[in-house]
């Protein structure tokens, strides 16, 4: 029989320390749906989907009832659209995003993520017909999540496409200015992206995946700030140690429902992405668990450093946890998704600068962060671009999801509610950075691609 | 399918009779079971096989929320993987 205070220790976990699934996400390939008709594609996109992931939810509902664990998302990610789309002669490509919602709804998952479009050293007409295509099709679809890659260490960063996507960013919003500007919230611009990340938005199902694959997400920030509790005042060495077991722990949970869902549905097992995914709930914030180690409020000097050990942590327990470890593996520091984040910004110690910081010892980027309404786009072209280079250059995934929310202004908050949460909408710099995001062109790769 | 069932709540006459007769009655056979007053908290912890259950794990699962509930109980069960899973390597 187990140990009775390791079946209490496991319990205390999942119902006082927010211990969850974060995600199973089905990675599905819709290479075979290209068709020179666009209506026809979007009808084999549709069929495809539904085939394959029309067991996912009742699986995954299956799971978290005998394993008394719950799994908060059940996803589909797809490959990237605007491949599938290339070929199709005419009509609206956001039609496809409409297929993607109806197969979505149809099979009862939370998001789908793909409608995508990997444009780092150039662009095709078909990338650029998916790009102009997205604010419709955020605006127009429920579920439908989309990502564009515009830079990784190997090409460099393309700044074409850095400065097209500010404005599509701001398009977006203007698109879902009603829900303030909620489109964007769904919409990430990636540096180095992965092609088996379970997570959203930036989910899609990369062009060297099989054609149907399982990807878990783990979680877990509650259990980690529990944990450290218990080892307050020590020294670092030892605060490591402890994220370290927690995160192995918390894996093995993610390992074993992987790998239940593989099996289940008859579909290879991908990879457990270790991500420390918070949520708005109070007791599952990234930013409590970085204030648990000496620091006042998240965002003040020494907050890299802490976020750097939490990171390198994680990964470090988590990887000895799981047969194969992938995605984004790392913490997450979304603004409007952290209580502590929140709490943080609001009172002006977490500020953008500090965050860009952040971002270059953890997984992502800036991450759901409202911004002023009248931001120009050049501004958010600018964000991007600072945030593709620390990618570029430190060979990691960076991202940025911004959301100018229309008619707000600093002092502000915007509310998406659910696991989206709310936030504060915070200031940028005033001055323009216009002339440099208009050279376009490309930045290019730094030494460190130079590998071969 | 082997499973871990839990039982806390205040301790009274009675919580092991009416678990074991309401596992009996599904047909559940108990393989191991452990029982202590924490901090004066009744908590058991039994392991029981569910191969020969005479209902589907999800009905099993809702009775035995339904009796911890007229019992004052806080009562669960779960694959025993998943406790394996994190504790034994």
């Amino acid at each position: 029989m187990l140990d009775r205070s390791d079946i209490l220790e496991t319990l205390a976990m999942i119902d006082q320390q927010h211990l969850d699934i974060r995600t199973i996400t089905m990675g599905i390939s819709l290479r075979d749906c290209a068709d020179p008709s666009l209506k026809r594609c979007g009808e084999k996109i549709y069929e495809k989907i539904c085939r394959r992931a029309d067991k996912l939810v009742e699986t995954g509902r299956a799971i978290e009832l005998e394993y008394g664990i719950p799994i908060v998302n059940k996803r589909i990610s797809v490959t990237p659209v605007a491949l599938v789309a290339e070929s199709c002669e005419g009509g609206n490509v956001a039609d496809l995003a409409r297929a993607l919602d109806r197969a979505a709804a149809e099979c009862g998952v939370n998001f789908i993520g793909g409608y995508s479009a990997l444009v780092h050293k150039g662009a095709t007409p078909g990338d650029l017909r998916l790009i102009d295509s997205i604010p419709e099709a955020l605006s127009d679809t429920e579920l439908v999540c989309s990502s564009v890659n515009v830079a990784t260490t190997r090409a460099g960063i393309n700044m074409d496409a850095v400065a097209r996507m500010g404005r599509i960013v701001k398009e977006t919003a203007a698109r879902t200015a009603d829900r303030d500007g909620l489109g964007c919230a769904k919409l990430v611009v990636f540096a180095n992206a992965v092609e088996d990340n379970p997570f959203m938005a930036g989910a899609f199902h990369g062009v060297g995946e099989a054609d149907c694959v399982i990807n878990v997400g783990v979680s877990g920030p509650g259990v980690v700030y529990h944990a450290l509790k218990e080892v307050r005042g020590e020294p670092f060495d030892l605060v490591a140690e402890t994220v370290k077991r927690t995160a192995f722990r918390v894996t093995r949970m993610g390992q074993m429902v992987a790998r239940a869902a593989s099996e289940r549905l008859g579909v290879p097992f991908g990879v457990v992405d270790l991500s420390l995914a918070p949520t708005p709930a109070v007791g599952d914030s990234v930013a409590r668990i970085l204030e648990e180690m000496g620091l006042e409020v998240c965002g003040t000097h020494g907050t890299t450093a802490a976020l750097a050990l939490l990171n390198d942590a994680v990964k470090k327990g988590g990887v000895m946890a799981s047969s194969h470890v992938g995605g984004l593996s790392g913490a997450f520091i979304p603004v409007s998704e952290d209580e502590g984040m929140i709490a943080a910004a609001e009172r002006g110690t977490l500020a953008l600068d500090k965050l860009e910081a952040m971002t270059c010892v953890c997984s992502v980027g800036l991450d759901m962060i409202a911004v002023p309404g009248d931001t120009p786009a050049e501004t958010i072209s600018a964000i991007i671009a600072d945030e593709a280079a620390i990618g570029v250059v430190n060979h990691k995934t960076t991202a940025v999801r911004l959301i100018p929310a229309p008619g707000k202004t600093v002092g502000d908050r915007v509310e998406f509610g659910g696991l989206l949460g709310s936030a504060p909408v915070m200031p940028v710099h005033p001055e323009s950075a216009a002339a440099f995001v208009a050279r376009g062109g490309r930045i290019p790769a730094p030494m460190q691609s130079l590998k071969n | 399918m082997r499973a871990v069932m839990t039982v806390i709540g205040p301790d009274r006459v009675g919580i092991i009779a009416g678990v074991s007769g309401l596992l009996a009655e599904k047909n559940v056979n108990i393989l191991d079971l452990s029982q202590t007053i924490m901090g004066g908290i009744f908590t058991m912890m039994l392991l029981v096989d569910t191969a020969g259950a005479n209902c589907s794990f999800e009905a099993l699962r809702d009775a035995i929320d339904a009796w911890g509930g007229e019992n004052g109980l806080s009562m669960r069960i779960q694959r025993e993987d998943t406790f394996s899973a994190m504790h034994r390597i």
